[in-house]
């Protein structure tokens, strides 16, 4: 692993298309963001934002009718899309790991846990003697908190749970710089989702790789992620550290959407976000969201706005914040 | 105005599945429970838990879509299982049902229209096309929908949320007593789920239909529910007024659930993980269902279930850490829970 710089990972005006019958959807369109040394960047949106399609475009595993249109994704400064499919596959798992959303789907199911894990490993030319790799793995599996004899096992004898861990264990097994987590609890109990997430967090911390957690949840989001970016209709719209996000939202979309959270402190009216997203195959003009936001002008109705940043390295893409200025009162707003 | 007329009534329910071909294996997934719902006040009532818990086979069971193994369910003094085919009608139609799908709940071969019209046909809620177009129109503005976006469309043309909202709005057209939502929430996004637990909240309010609210999330619970009901295992573990339960939780289970919400803000953080060793001698299986995970577990919890008690006027418990504060006798489990009339009003 030769890390050339210290971003591991630079997503440059990222676009992927589903090619339909009707046309192409863009289901990411132009998104740039780059992951600090072991930094967690917790990505965010509504289904169809297209976060799950930046999740598999990072490792070069999206299947047809999905096909990146244009930008560069750059893994500890290889461009991973000027890459063969076997340099690809040497790059995943050693650079750049998955921890997927069903963990349920992903383990194979006649396969001992442990036959899974030297699979991947001497699949990466990796070699030990079978004690060596027992120990390895027995190490792994204590790192994420099971027991060793779980290496013995089948995954039908594991709990939901413990599945996850299997495939946390598993994304660490080469120390890679990069740790892509999709919705990793989207099937889990409260307590269990907690335990995953902290696992999650301390195997990161352990090996210092800069880890994505995808997904919808916020709460999960304030807990584990560093910093967040915020998805709309295929689009990147703000993205800031966690805090700043919280308790400075910038863009309207996310204004609106910290706003409709609920809380267990005190009773409140409950609102949503009045309309729904806009069709991906046929997006409307200028700012993706003008046809939800409560602030929109004309402008919005026409010109596309740029993700720009400001103090506190907190960028959002909206134009109440750029010239020309708007009048007094809609800033402050 | 505090007395509480019983609606829907169940009286020690037990559920036990049985699977296997020739090596039966039982599965208890509830246990003696009883709940009562009220006709008047109309309430809204949570009913939390995680997988497993036994809140779905509870909704089913008072459905009357799952027979129980043991106990009655009980609707305006008669037992469901007992009543004639009118009866059981006028039943279905009084007790309405909103799943958690929002998608399977749809043919998709149908455009939306016929999941409305479907009911007012069945029980003749219309004299004629005009009037069931009209109820029709009423329902969807009910929940805030708009006729003219959503009527003539597909299933597929609409949005999670909208789908679940013409699902309430299903439901509302029956004018039911009682609406059961089985996780109404859990598959449509953020900024729409809002929406729809407000539509839950004016049902209640400006309708009088009382609401069971089924979820594994307490953060929603807490917001719509004035009482709750946290199962473990197919028992009881706590309930009563949301404020309470949620706020500050008595039983170490609900404080397990409690602790593991992941916050929306960042500055109140999980603390580090306290969950216990789970036994590994196993239990006696006649004691307390929740003493292999319980950190203040003491060897009697093993032998003898505790009963509910009741810390606070509006609140049980099933841990024997508050057994002096006397045991909840009431046969109605509403006698613990907090009237409408006692809350303050929503904020804002």
């Amino acid at each position: 692993m030769t890390t050339t710089n210290d971003v591991p990972l630079r997503v440059e005006n990222l676009e992927v298309h589903y090619h339909t019958r009707k046309g192409p959807v863009k289901a990411v369109d132009g998104v740039s963001f780059e992951l600090q040394k072991g930094e967690r960047l917790g990505l965010v949106g509504e289904s169809g934002s297209g976060k799950s399609t930046i999740a598999l475009s990072l490792m070069v595993a999206h299947k047809e009718p999905a096909k990146i249109e244009g930008g560069k994704i750059f893994l500890n400064g290889t461009d991973m899309l000027s890459l063969s499919d076997a340099e690809v596959r040497s790059k995943r798992l050693s650079e750049i790991a998955m921890v997927p959303q069903g963990a349920l789907n992903s383990l194979n199911p006649v396969m001992r846990v442990r036959d899974q894990m030297i699979d991947g490993l001497k699949a990466h030319g990796v070699s030990k003697s079978k004690e060596e790799f027992a120990d390895f793995i027995a190490e792994l599996l204590r790192r994420v908190g099971l027991d060793g004899g779980v290496a013995e096992m089948y995954p039908h004898e594991l709990s939901g749970g413990m599945k996850q861990r299997v495939t946390i264990a598993m994304s660490i097994s080469m120390n890679p710089s990069v740790i892509i987590a999709d919705e990793p609890t989207s099937a889990l109990d409260v307590v269990v989702q907690r335990q995953i997430v902290q696992t999650l967090l301390e195997a990161q911390k352990q090996i210092g790789a800069a880890t994505i957690l995808i997904g919808h949840d916020m709460g999960l989001m304030a807990q584990f992620a560093t910093r967040m970016g915020i998805m709309y209709a295929g689009r990147l719209v703000e993205i800031g550290p966690t805090r700043e996000i919280f308790n400075n939202p910038k863009h309207p979309y996310t204004q609106l959407l910290i706003s409709s959270l609920p809380n267990t402190q005190g009773k409140r009216r409950l609102s949503g976000i009045p309309g729904i997203t806009p069709s991906l195959l046929n997006p409307p003009p200028g700012c993706v969201f003008h046809t939800r936001c409560p602030k929109a002008t004309e402008r919005c109705k026409i010109e596309l706005p740029n993700l720009i940043t400001e103090e506190n390295e907190h960028s959002q893409a909206c134009h109440l914040y750029t010239e020309p200025a708007k009048s007094e009162e809609e800033v402050t707003a | 105005m505090n007395e509480v007329i019983p609606l829907l009534e169940c009286r020690d329910i037990s559920k036990t599945f049985v699977s296997g071909t020739f090596k039966k294996r039982y599965n208890l997934a509830l246990d003696k429970t009883s709940l009562t719902i009220a006709e008047f006040p109309p309430a809204i009532t949570a009913i939390a838990g995680e997988s497993g818990s036994g809140k779905t086979t509870l909704a089913r069971v008072l459905l009357g879509l799952l027979p129980p193994t043991e106990g009655q369910v009980i609707y305006k003094g008669q037992d469901i299982a007992k009543m004639s085919r009118s009866e059981f009608r006028d039943f279905r139609r009084e007790v309405q049902v909103i799943f958690q799908d929002p998608f399977e709940s749809y043919n998709p071969f149908y455009k939306v229209d016929h999941v409305l019209e479907t009911p007012i046909r069945k029980y003749g809620l219309a004299k004629n096309k005009k009037e069931a177009k009209e109820l029709i129109i009423d329902a969807l503005e009910t929940v805030g929908l708009r006729p003219s976006e959503t009527l003539g469309r597909y299933p597929h043309q609409l949005s999670g949320g909208q789908r679940q909202r013409i699902m309430v709005a299903r439901a509302v057209m029956l004018r039911p007593k009682i609406i059961v939502a089985d996780e109404p929430v859990s598959m449509v996004d953020a900024s729409l789920r809002a929406t729809i637990l407000e539509t839950l909240r004016t049902l209640n309010d400006e309708f009088g239909i009382s609401i069971l609210y089924i979820t594994h999330d307490l953060t929603t619970a807490y917001q719509v529910a004035e009482n709750i009901i946290v199962l473990y295992k197919g028992t009881i573990a706590e309930a009563g007024d949301v404020e309470k339960v949620i706020n500050s939780p008595t039983h170490p289970y609900t404080r397990l659930l409690v602790d593991s919400i992941p916050q929306p803000d960042p500055d109140l953080q999980w603390g580090s993980d306290s969950s216990v060793s789970r036994l590994t001698g196993g239990m006696s299986g006649h004691g307390c269902v929740f003493y292999d995970r319980c950190p203040i577990r003491e060897d009697r919890c093993d032998e003898t279930p505790p009963s509910l008690y009741q810390p606070d006027k509006y609140r049980v418990t099933r841990c024997y850490a508050y057994e002096e504060s006397g045991t909840f006798d009431s046969p109605k489990l509403t006698d613990a829970f907090i009237p409408a009339s006692e809350i303050a009003p929503i904020q804002g």
